[in-house]
């Protein structure tokens, strides 16, 4: 440790030293900077795989994620349906899906001006 | 602000206020500058997460629980993981427990860092603030890319974690530990010397050890006592059942002696992430959880960084709790808060609130109206129509208004 100081001001050196650097903070103006490999973005759907198990929308904590089939049991016409309003990004329903016909994309950009444009289809 | 008859001035301070974050109130009783009393009354940041946790499935509740607190998300998952796990039997893998661990620590980091720069700001150090943020960022950093988010990391399941580390993401952990132990050693040499931090913080707040046991406080207010009240060290769980925390205790009893409790504690959890990082064991992750649980009760502890977790679980074999209980660190912390605050100058009272490091909205979890009188159950539809009479008593007609559609 360094000797007890007689006069204040021990972090002047750093805030001078800090005075000719660059900018701490990052641009972050289109999305690219920033956003760390792994992040949990968009979903992603596979519908050839899926088996309608909905063990997503049973394990969704907010409900967001809905499943259905447009066809018949034989003949399958999967759709996913995401409320990016209720969704938080957890996963879980990655996790869950038995099929991994679930994944998820580093896409964060996902705002909207009206609600209605939040329901999106996978 | 009322003034009473023997010259002594109530200040109520909240429910809500510009310097308060969330809200709380504090109705300060003044004598000159003098804090003669304060009455603190917490409760506007109800959220029902108990009961909404009994009214999901596991899965569904563990992000519920995540979320009781934003800034120690990994250790209240980490403590319903383990309630679970306990009552369902799962032997978890050690790699899990490493990753918990490093996780447990980076997020002990990121805490302290906010609360160094938090207690700064409130003392009118602004730069120290900005250069512990600035540096917390690094941390945050690393938590994201190793959960996939800044807060709510989600790394934690029943019967393990969700994502693994991978060894370039492991020296990238050293790295930052290398660069942040470096800072650390100057705050902590700033704060053992610079002379005005010290004669702001120090015989401030005091809570003696007896106090601390009076009022049950703990965490770093209890270790700032001298008292030894670390779960990881009382009672290891998880990986510190293999590799031991050093105890950091201090005998200041002051919001100085808060402040290098934790500077310590951020030095010692450095050097815990890196002997993580080196004996983390090859294996799987995570096993196979069950839906359900058999019946019966549990309560487990998790040292958070504000202090102890404590959760518990009731189930009756169904795939959902019938009880949680969540008791936040703050909770404690609070009943020796009134205490704390007698006797010091007003303008101590934000510092020796803030040295609690308190989270009004983790401790929130029921309203117990003293004297209310009223015991009845009102639906939406009517609080609504009582609403919309009250704003037309006033001249203001809000039935134009719609209501937000879920």
């Amino acid at each position: 440790m360094k000797k007890k100081q007689e006069r204040p001001g021990g972090l002047a050196g750093l805030a001078i030293k800090n005075l000719f650097r660059k900018p701490a903070t990052q641009v972050h103006q289109f999305g690219e900077d920033g956003i760390q490999k792994g992040y949990r973005g968009r979903l992603l759907y596979d519908p050839s795989t899926c088996i309608n198990c909905v063990m997503c929308m049973r394990d969704c904590p907010t409900g967001a994620i809905t499943i259905k089939n447009a066809g018949t049991k034989e003949e399958k016409q999967m759709h996913a349906y995401l409320n990016l309003g209720r969704c938080v990004f957890c996963c879980q329903c990655v996790d869950s899906c038995p099929k991994k016909c679930l994944s998820f994309s580093s896409e964060v950009l996902l705002a909207s001006f009206d609600r209605e444009s939040l329901e999106i289809e996978l | 602000m009322s003034e009473r008859n023997d010259h002594k001035v109530v200040v109520p301070i909240g429910p809500q206020h510009p310097s308060l974050k969330e809200p709380g109130s504090f109705k300060i009783t003044l004598d000159g500058e003098k804090v003669e009393r304060a009455v603190i009354e917490i409760g506007y940041n109800h959220r029902g997460i108990e009961k909404a946790c009994e009214s999901r499935n596991y899965m569904q509740a563990l992000y519920i629980i995540e979320r009781v607190c934003g800034i120690c998300s990994h250790a209240h998952t980490s403590c319903f993981c383990q309630a679970f796990e306990e009552l369902a039997g799962l032997e978890v893998p050690r790699r899990a427990h490493y990753i918990r661990g490093i996780v447990g620590e980076l997020e002990r980091l990121h805490s302290h860092l906010l609360w160094l720069g938090v207690a700064a700001h409130e003392i009118g150090f602004d730069t120290l603030f900005m250069y512990t943020w600035r540096d917390r960022e690094l941390v945050l950093d690393l938590l994201a890319r190793i959960g996939g988010n800044r807060v709510n990391y989600g790394v934690n399941t029943y019967g393990g974690v969700r994502r693994d580390l991978e060894s370039e993401l492991m020296a990238d952990i050293l790295r930052v530990c290398d660069q942040l132990e470096e800072k650390l050693k100057y705050y902590a040499a700033l704060a053992l010397t610079e002379t005005t931090l010290i004669a702001r913080l120090k015989g401030i707040g005091v809570l003696t050890p007896d106090d601390v046991r009076k009022f049950s406080a703990v965490g770093p207010v209890a270790r700032a006592a001298g008292i030894m009240a670390d779960t990881r060290i009382v009672e290891p769980y998880g990986v510190y059942q293999e590799i031991a925390v050093t105890p950091i205790v201090d005998d200041h009893c002051d919001v100085y002696g808060r402040t290098l409790v934790r500077v310590k504690e951020m030095l010692e959890a450095i050097r815990l992430i890196r002997l993580f990082v080196r004996e983390i064991p090859d294996g799987p992750i995570s096993v196979r959880a069950p839906r359900k649980l058999p019946v019966g009760e549990v309560l487990s502890r998790v040292e958070a960084p504000r202090g102890e977790n404590v959760h518990y679980i009731r189930s009756t074999g169904a795939d959902m709790p019938d009880r949680v209980r969540v008791r936040a660190p703050t909770e404690a912390n609070w009943h020796g808060m009134s205490h704390m605050l007698e006797g010091f100058q007003l303008a101590d009272v934000p510092i020796i609130i803030a040295a609690i490091d308190p989270c009004y909205s983790c401790t929130d979890r029921a309203i117990h109206l003293v004297g209310g009188g009223i015991n009845q159950l009102t639906d939406w539809e009517s609080i609504r129509l009582h609403s919309i009479e009250q704003y037309k008593s006033r001249g203001i007609d809000p039935s134009t208004i719609k209501m937000r559609e879920f």
